[in-house]
Order: C-alpha cells, then structure tokens, then sequence
C-alpha cells in the first residue's frame, strides 16, 4: 500500500518545446507513477520548491534550447543547497554526447536523449530513486 | 531529520515528507500526528469543485493571490484523478499556479485520487491535517469535479465553492441532482463566453426548488483568468463562514465531519492489519483457493479472516 512514485516533469528556461516532456509524463503515469507536470517556463527555484513541497521522489527535466549545461547543473545544487540532495535528478531534450559526462559529474544520475525507449527512463527511475 | 521539530519550525520539507509519511500511515508520523493533533483546527477548509475545464486551478490561484494580499499563509490541496488501470496519475493543477511556487507564504501538494483504498479521503485528509498544524490560516482543496470526489469533498470543506463553466447547456441538467446539494457558492467562470448569463439564471432556477430557510447559496459570474468577480468570490466565501458561526452550524457540520474521518481512519487500520497477517495476503489467496474449490463459502471465508484479525490485535496491541 506504499503510495506511487512522484516524478516531478518540469521544462526549466525559456523553451517551449514541451511534446517530448508530455511523452514521458504520459509514459510514467501509464507506468503507475505520479507525475507532477509544472509546464513551461519554470526557474531553478520553482522547480526545486515544487519538488521539496511535492515530496517528489525524481525530477526530470526537458531542455530544447542548449540551455542544459547551465540549467541542470544549477537545478542539482539549489535541491542540494535545500537539503534535498536525495532527490533523483534526470534529464532529457537536445543534448550533444560531449555534454553528457559533465552533467553526470555535475549530479545529474540519468540522461535520455531523443529514441530512447521510454522503458530505458521509467526502468531508470524506478531502480535509481532513494527509497 | 526530525520532521516535527521541522514542522513547527515551519521547514517545508519537513512538512512534505510528513504528508508522505501519513499517506502511507507510517507509524512516526501517527505519532507525531496524535502529539500535534491539539494545534489543528484553525485553518479555514475551502473546497473547489466542478466539471472539467471550468477553471478551478485558476480561480483558486488567483483567491491564493488574494489572500497573500493580505498576509495570509495558504495551503493548497490539488486532487487529480489516478488511472484505475495502471494506479498513475498526470497532475497538472500546478500549472495554472506557477507563480506560487516561489511564494513562502503558501504551500502546494498535488496527489491523485489513488482509487479504491480511501480515494480522495485518506491522502488528501493527511495533507489538510498536516497544513494545518503547520499553520496554514487557509487551505484551498481542488477536485476532480466528476462522480464521488465531488460528494467527498463536502466531507472535507467548511466552504464548497461550486466553479461552472457557460457552453454545457442540458449538461447542467444531468448533474444537477448532485451539485446543488453541495455548492455553497456558485461561481460562473469564462463569463466573457455566451451564455454566462443564461447559466446563472439557470443555477438560481434550479436552487429555487431546494429552498433552504436559513442559507441561500449565491450565483456570481467571474473571470478568473483576468481576475474578474475574485474579490468578489473572496468576500462570498468570507460571508459564509459568518453565516457558519452565526447560525451555530458549524460545530454539528466539523463534528460530522470527525465522525467519517474516524470510520475511514478506522477502515483503513483494519484494512492495514488484514493485509499483513501470515506474512501478506497469503491467508487471502488459500481462502479464495479453497472459495474456488467450493471447500468454504464467501461469508465463511470472511468469517476466517476475522477471527485471524481479532487474535492478530489481540497478540500484538
């Protein structure tokens, strides 16, 4: 009776390219989870204040616009800033090979770039998160 | 992290994890529940129902606004349905409130329906209990607005404001049965549509036939999303709650409202109990075996079941 997996789907910056972001927040939900689907536009700190009050367990996020490098780094270390550096962080969206690595060192746990089977994210997910 | 020195030191991570905690009815949080209990009460429950697509999410973001206006500190309770196929769920109420999320004054915690095991009652109950003892003066609740959240959310709210919608013309006439009994405000959102006149008209039509002596609810036309009539709404929602210490309802209505939060509490420890005798639902596959094999009957079965619960509790209490 435990409750569903909570995966926060958020599109940080200014892109609005969000059909990719509601293909995985379809896919989790079909996969039983629990998908907080914040939309467009968010800044680190919304994302990461929606995640604390959600008591996600993952946050995902969907970046088009080149903009990851900058993004998804700041994102891991405003939720390790507010103590809530258990939370899974992966991403997805246009993301060149070269980059991957160093946003893995920067703590992003998974990245997934267009073609991946939404399987390959969801098994990710559900192996990855802290509890 | 010791959750309930964070919860009353207002540490909102602390207070998310202790809703989670309830959802799952965690014995620490129970615990931290029944020490706490004393401090709830004071938030101002505020239901927001309605059919799909009426604008709930954005009137009660802009009656959240309102509110911070004036320093209030809001919690919100946002209810979507979960599939009853694969136990998941797409909550999207945020969107309509991103503004929020930043704001320390106000609190936002969105979960599905959850289906069969408690539905819109346990989950979204743990929250409102949690919010409260953090010290939210309000807290919005928002449902689905199709089928039982609606009839639930009545046991939930002091105040339901009713969100319609112009444009569902004989709609309202199949939903009727239900809704009027449970509105306490109507609020005719999208009125810059055709027909928002005609919609109000109709509402106050059909509340005509359930005159109630003392309380009467009103019909008011607003545009939410350019935050038309919402002051309005607000001072509405102010009006009823006067009424509900006035006219002394008050107390018979919460006290009501104990009493199912009690059986479904109650429901679910049962429920809890059943489910971990013998090491899970074993004792419940054998019986539904020899069910099958027509060696017992359904009601002995059950019969079976209690007696392991009552020599469970009795072993383990």
């Amino acid at each position: 009776m435990d409750r569903p997996i909570r995966v926060v789907v958020a599109k940080p910056g200014l892109d609005g390219h969000d059909r990719g972001a509601k293909v995985v927040a379809r896919a989790l939900r079909d996969a039983g989870m629990e998908v907080i689907y914040t939309g467009l536009r968010q800044t680190p700190e919304q994302i990461v204040d929606t995640a604390i009050q959600e008591d996600a367990d993952c946050v995902a996020m969907s970046i088009l616009s080149g903009a990851h490098n900058h993004l998804f780094p700041k994102v891991v270390n405003l939720l390790k800033e507010k103590g809530a550096e258990d939370i899974l962080v992966v991403g997805g969206g246009v993301i060149p090979e070269d980059d991957i690595p160093g946003l893995i060192s920067a703590g992003v746990a998974g990245i997934f770039t267009p073609g991946t089977p939404t399987s390959v994210t969801i098994d990710f997910i559900k192996a990855n998160i802290k509890r | 992290m010791d959750i309930k020195a964070g919860l009353l030191k207002k540490d909102k991570r602390a207070a998310a994890r202790l809703i989670s905690m309830v959802e799952n009815g965690e014995t620490e949080a129970v615990r931290i529940i029944k020490e706490c209990y004393s401090m709830t009460g004071h938030a101002r429950i505020i239901g927001i129902t309605g059919p799909p697509g009426a604008g709930k999410s954005t009137v009660t973001d802009k009656l959240v606004k309102l509110l911070r206006k004036s320093g209030k500190q809001v919690g919100v309770v946002a209810v979507d349905p979960t599939s009853p196929f694969t136990g998941g769920a797409i909550l999207g109420d945020r969107v309509r409130m991103t503004d929020l999320s930043c704001d320390p004054g106000v609190f936002i915690r969105s979960m599905g329906t959850r289906g069969a095991l408690g539905g819109l009652s346990k989950a979204a109950n743990g929250a409102v209990m949690v919010l409260d003892i953090f010290g939210m003066d309000y807290i919005f609740i928002e449902t689905v607005g199709v089928g039982q959240s609606e009839v639930d959310i009545v046991k939930f709210a002091d105040t339901v404001v009713m969100v319609m919608v112009p444009g569902l013309g004989d709609d309202i006439q199949a939903i009727k049965a239900g809704i009027m009994e449970i509105g306490d405000i109507f609020a005719v959102n999208k009125s810059d549509r055709d027909g928002s006149e005609r919609t109000a008209a109709e509402i106050e039509a059909m509340l005509d036939f359930n005159r109630n002596e003392e309380y009467r609810p009103p019909v008011l036309n607003i545009i939410a999303r350019d935050n038309t009539g919402v002051a309005e709404l607000l001072e509405l929602i102010e009006n009823h709650w006067k009424y509900l210490n006035e006219s002394g309802s008050f107390r018979q209505k919460k006290t009501k409202r104990l009493r199912t939060e009690i059986m479904n509490i109650f429901r679910d420890m049962v429920m809890r109990t059943v489910y971990s005798l013998g090491g899970g639902t074993n004792i419940i596959d054998e019986l539904a075996e020899k069910v099958m094999e027509r060696q017992l009957d359904p009601y002995s079965a059950a019969d079976i079941l209690l007696d392991e619960f009552t020599k469970n509790r009795k072993d383990n209490y």
